[in-house]
């Protein structure tokens, strides 16, 4: 088989990135979902929030998916559903496996990879005392609860403040479920500030910042769990630690990207996101595999992702035509001097994160003249590594200052972005631009 | 070939198969199963029959001349206790009793295997460290220093014969300090007089080439190479799926509640469902052999639990070591060892501690400080950053200082197989001949069963095959091609397969397939194996359980209040709800029958609802639900 544009998961990056490949003319493209629906997580998201940057109107998941399944339809993206890819070659090759079709290879052009992210699981928390039923990431709560229609429990704790887990806190009480408490680890919450809002404050759900759960007790199915709160190193204190019944423990514990293909490929990954190191067209380090979404870093909305996807489908569509950047990857950074033909004067630089910045992405970008699909404007996304107020967030590179933007408050768990102006970018090889979050000098 | 599922009908359904006068002719060897018959069932025979209590029917396109595989003897329980005659009743499914159930299955026995939990090895043998002593460790002239020794040799022939992933990658045993060596030299000895093959001495060189991974400090070691690793769950599984096959009747979630006797000689094995008639009794109940030993009047023992802490961590970390690495022992255990299991993960522990608690299956940070601090002492590389999973399990320890393997001396018939703890798993099949032999010296009358066949097929592991046998597979049978876990691509496949060889849990698929045992730990594909599970088994998915009864996952429906249309769920609402929720995953169209039944709008159980649902979600604001969901107050970023 053979498909010019091959989007790797079926979620609003894949589906974004399907609807820009054939907007930006690509031939075949194919969209390969490993669910039997299309939209990824969002089916199971059944909440509104979704689309008010990108539609400019509140949506529930599905149906901000149903608008991208709709519009892919109709560009003509085609879909294998059920069916998982087992490979990605440095080659472009896609190998997947569906009870349809069978063990089923594809020649790209270029290939996008949408496989989102999963959650961080409890084994690695290692938390003293039993293993009884009863314990669910919040996502595994949320399609049982909203997908196979069962509900886990009657009184449920919520052990980390991510999105996911408040979402489900509010969701749980609309059950019928008390929830009785969300802990977070950390000084300051997990999640958007408006999900706090949304689903604990306006449901007198209590949020217990700077504890964890200290035990689980119960033998076959949850009982309850020892709450106490953490000393400097994240330890809890145990002479201070509290038991609250309960029959359901839900973990919100973080997202991490869902890379096992990419490593796999031998695709270059940022240790800081988790995914892979992208260009600012999301090309990888391998050339001709794009990724968006999710699978690059973790997003707080979806309508960011929505974009990502946008670029990487009309820069695969690009690729897959063999306009643009041949050879290039972020492998060529730092004159490496790869590529071939006209390409090769193509270089990129380097972004990096600077003080109390935990990421950026991209993490390089082409260097001299537009990207294709793109205009002079290079948008970076980052994350603060400490909440801090009253900041500077500032773009420099070679000494220069490219751009400054004042903050109010940054935290962890909101992603800034910043513009800059390409023209402004110094072309000369090997350079680094940095981003940097500090304190505003009165 | 496609496989076709095992069906579990209750009673009613059996009567209604025989009304409509489908009966065949008998297929079942034993002669005790009551009622079996056949049934054609769209082009496929199927066998059914009544045993113990249990309804089911057994599949036979797949084997036409053999029934394997199917342990299709849980399902519905019947109230009646039925009896069921045998010459041995087996009590206890772990490692122990398994093996001495395949052991027995050699011969032409009625042979019944008890088991309390839902499945085999949900006891202590799930939590064994599986590693395969070489038998330097027990004094000279014990038990376990000979069944331990004699085990180990039995491995390499068990481990073809089951199918089971079996690796002899050696025992070190490390000395830290200049003192510790005497004790190496002393278990060298010891082992050599034990009779292990190969034992040799190393000085810090030659143990670090062996080992780089070693602490500088470690000055000298001890090394078997007849040391290996196996698997515990999956011989435990193994060993009951050949016993079956060879004719052993499986009963599985029947804890015994009471042994009869008559003039000091067993007569009778009682469960809730059954009456077991017999006059061999063999007590390999683990945890709980002394209750055992006195429901026959048998004190002379008491089981003394010792609770173990692991810690497993990552496959990223897996070749920290190639050795099972212990430490020189303390007077109760063999010490906290780094092992890397058969799976490719490396796995540190076990740590002691004596519990009165039979069931006490907590970790505790106390235990993981000792674990690492030990374990880093020998290997400085083990990190607790690594780890994927902790558990702790109970080694049925006991009053004595060696196993307990000897007839009772209060009830006849009796045979005490008791205070398993290490070597124990390395000794369960030395210990099932030795059972087999004392068996027959009081008095058992056994005679070699022509059929026996010790092969037990592999079931197969997807992710392990060639691309071109991937294909073939696929192609043959689409449920290879339906990946239910990512993590370890594990196929709905093999999902339905582990159900066919006994698991009817998530723990039980988990532990068979290792779906679920990667890095995303189920979160992925818990759902999925809970629906196959309920399809499977014919049972709702709010049945179905981690573990066993008690261990429910997701047991409430939900969208209870839409589905009430009631502000308030009473116990009423809640009940109606549920039988509503029932009906709707019974029949498998959610939506319509929630709509039918006339109780407020849809919200159905079952698959297919979800989307309905989920885009109706504004309009069904009004009827009040989801209102105050939609009222609060949104902040457009």
């Amino acid at each position: 088989m053979r498909a010019d544009v091959v989007v790797i998961g079926g979620g609003p990056a894949g589906l974004a990135a399907a609807v820009a490949a054939k907007q930006a003319g690509a031939g075949r493209v194919l969209i390969i979902e490993r669910d039997v629906r299309l939209g990824g997580i969002l089916p199971q998201c059944i909440h509104t929030g979704f689309g008010v940057r990108w539609f400019g109107e509140e949506l529930t998941g599905p149906e901000y998916a149903g608008r991208f399944v709709e519009q892919a339809k109709s560009a003509g993206v085609e879909f294998m559903l059920e069916t998982m890819v087992l490979e990605v070659t440095p080659d472009l090759r896609v190998l997947a496996v569906s009870p349809r079709d069978g063990l089923v290879v594809v020649e790209c052009g270029a290939i996008v990879l949408a496989m989102g992210c999963r959650e961080r699981p409890r084994g690695a928390l290692a938390i003293p005392g039993t293993r009884p039923a009863g314990i669910f990431t919040a996502g595994t709560a949320q399609r049982l609860v909203n997908i196979e229609g069962v509900l886990p429990g009657r009184r449920a704790v919520i052990l980390g403040s991510g999105d996911v887990g408040l979402i489900m806190a509010r969701r749980l009480t609309l059950e019928g479920v008390k929830v009785e408490a969300v802990v977070e680890i950390m000084t300051y919450p997990g999640g958007l500030a408006r999900n706090i809002q949304q689903c604990l404050r306006d449901f007198d759900i209590p949020l217990y910042l700077g504890h964890t759960v200290s035990r689980i007790h119960g033998r076959d199915r949850l009982e309850g769990v020892s709450v106490a709160p953490v000393d400097d190193a994240w330890v809890p204190i145990t002479e201070k630690e509290w038991f609250i019944p309960c029959d359901t423990l839900l973990l919100s514990v973080g997202l991490i990207p869902e890379n096992e293909l990419s490593a796999a490929c031998g695709i270059e990954l940022d240790p800081a996101t988790g995914g892979p190191i992208v260009t600012d067209e999301m090309e990888t380090s391998v050339p001709g595999i794009f990724a968006c979404g999710n699978v690059v870093h973790v997003h707080d909305l979806v309508d960011h992702v929505t974009e990502d996807g946008m670029v990487a489908g009309a820069a695969a569509a690009a690729r897959a035509a063999g306009r643009a950047g041949a050879g290039a990857g972020t492998g060529a950074v730092a004159g490496a001097g790869a590529g071939a033909g006209d390409e090769s004067r193509r270089t990129l630089g380097e972004i990096r994160p600077g003080l109390n910045v935990r990421y950026v992405v991209p993490q390089r970008f082409v260097q001299g003249g537009e990207r294709s699909g793109g205009g002079r404007i290079l948008t970076i996304s980052l994350r603060p590594s400490e909440p801090a107020e009253n900041v500077v967030l500032e773009v420099s590179a070679a000494g220069k200052v490219l751009r400054r933007q004042r903050k109010e408050k940054v935290r962890p768990s909101e992603m800034l972005q910043v513009n800059v102006d390409r023209l402004a970018l110094p072309s000369e090889s090997g350079v680094v631009v940095t981003v940097s979050i500090t304190e505003r000098k009165v | 070939m496609r496989a076709e599922r095992i069906l579990i009908l209750d009673e009613q359904a059996v009567t209604r198969e025989k009304r409509t006068g489908r009966s065949g002719r008998e297929i079942m060897r034993k002669s005790y199963l009551p009622g079996p018959l056949l049934v054609p069932s769209c082009s496929t025979f199927i066998a059914t029959g009544l045993v113990a209590g249990w309804t089911f029917l057994y599949d036979t396109t797949a084997r036409k001349t053999r029934i394997t595989g199917g342990c299709g003897l849980q399902g519905t329980r019947s109230t009646q206790s039925t009896t069921v005659k045998a010459d041995v009743a087996i009590i206890g499914a772990g490692v122990v009793g398994a093996a001495i159930a395949r052991e027995l299955a050699r011969y032409d026995l009625r042979v019944v295997l008890i088991e309390r939990e839902v499945e085999a090895a949900f006891g202590t043998s799930k939590a064994n460290s599986g590693v395969v002593h070489a038998g330097f460790h027990s004094t000279p002239g014990t038990l376990k220093a000979s069944l331990c020794v004699h085990g180990n040799a039995m491995f390499d022939d068990i481990a073809a014969e089951l199918s089971v992933p079996f690796r002899r990658n050696g025992c070190l045993m490390v000395a830290m300090s200049r003192d510790e060596v005497g004790v190496l030299r002393e278990h060298f000895e010891q082992g050599r007089r034990n009779g292990v093959p190969g034992l040799r001495l190393l000085d810090a060189d030659e143990a670090r080439k062996l080992e780089p991974g070693l602490a500088p400090e470690v000055v000298a070691a001890l090394y078997a190479p007849t040391g290996g690793v196996v698997c515990p769950y999956q011989l435990t599984f193994a060993l009951v799926e050949n016993a079956i096959a060879n004719g052993v009747t499986f009963m599985a979630g029947s804890p015994v509640t009471s042994i009869h006797l008559r003039d000091g000689r067993v007569m009778a094995v009682e469960t809730p469902e059954a009456i077991i008639e017999t006059a061999w009794v063999v007590n390999a109940a683990g945890l709980f052999a002394d209750r055992i030993g006195a429901m026959a009047g048998d004190e002379s023992f008491e089981i003394r639990p010792r609770k173990g802490e692991e810690y497993l961590l990552d496959k990223r970390v897996g070749s920290l070591v190639r050795s099972t690495v212990f430490p020189v022992p303390t007077p109760v255990s063999k010490g906290i060892l780094v092992i890397p299991t058969v799976d490719g993960n490396i796995m540190v522990g076990p740590t002691a501690e004596d519990t009165r608690d039979r069931l006490d299956l907590t970790t505790t940070r106390a235990g993981f400080e000792a674990v690492f601090a030990a374990a880093r002492r020998m290997v400085p590389s083990v990190s607790p950053r690594d780890i994927i999973a902790s558990f702790a399990g109970l080694r049925a320890a006991c009053s004595e200082d060696d196993f307990i393997i000897r007839p009772s001396r209060v009830a006849r018939g009796l045979v005490h197989v008791a205070g398993i703890e290490s070597p124990g798993l390395t000794a369960a099949p030395a210990i099932a001949r030795m059972v087999a032999e004392i068996l027959r010296e009081e008095g058992l009358e056994m005679r070699a069963r022509r059929a026996f066949n010790p092969v037990r097929p592999a079931p197969v592991r997807f992710a392990h095959l060639s691309r071109a046998q991937q294909a073939r597979l696929v192609a043959s049978e689409p449920a290879f091609g339906r990946i239910v876990c990512r993590c370890e691509t594990v196929t709905e496949a093999e999902v339905v397969d582990a159900i066919r060889r006994g698991a009817r849990t998530v723990d039980g698929v988990k532990l068979r397939t290792r779906a679920g045992m990667g890095r995303c730990q189920g979160g992925f594909c818990m759902p999925r194996v809970m629906r196959i599970l309920s399809r499977e088994l014919g049972i709702p998915v709010k049945q179905v359980t981690k573990r066993g009864p008690g261990s429910v996952i997701a047991p409430y429906p939900a969208k209870a209040l839409l589905r009430a249309g009631r502000a308030e769920v009473g116990i009423e609402a809640e009940a109606e709800a549920e039988a509503e929720a029932e009906a709707c995953s019974a029949n498998g169209i959610g939506v319509r029958a929630a709509i039918k039944a006339g109780t407020g709008s849809p919200g159905g159980a079952g698959p297919g609802a979800d989307s309905k649902v989920a885009r109706g979600t504004r309009v069904r604001r009004a009827d009040g639900i989801e209102t105050g969901f939609q009222a609060a107050p949104t902040t457009g970023r």
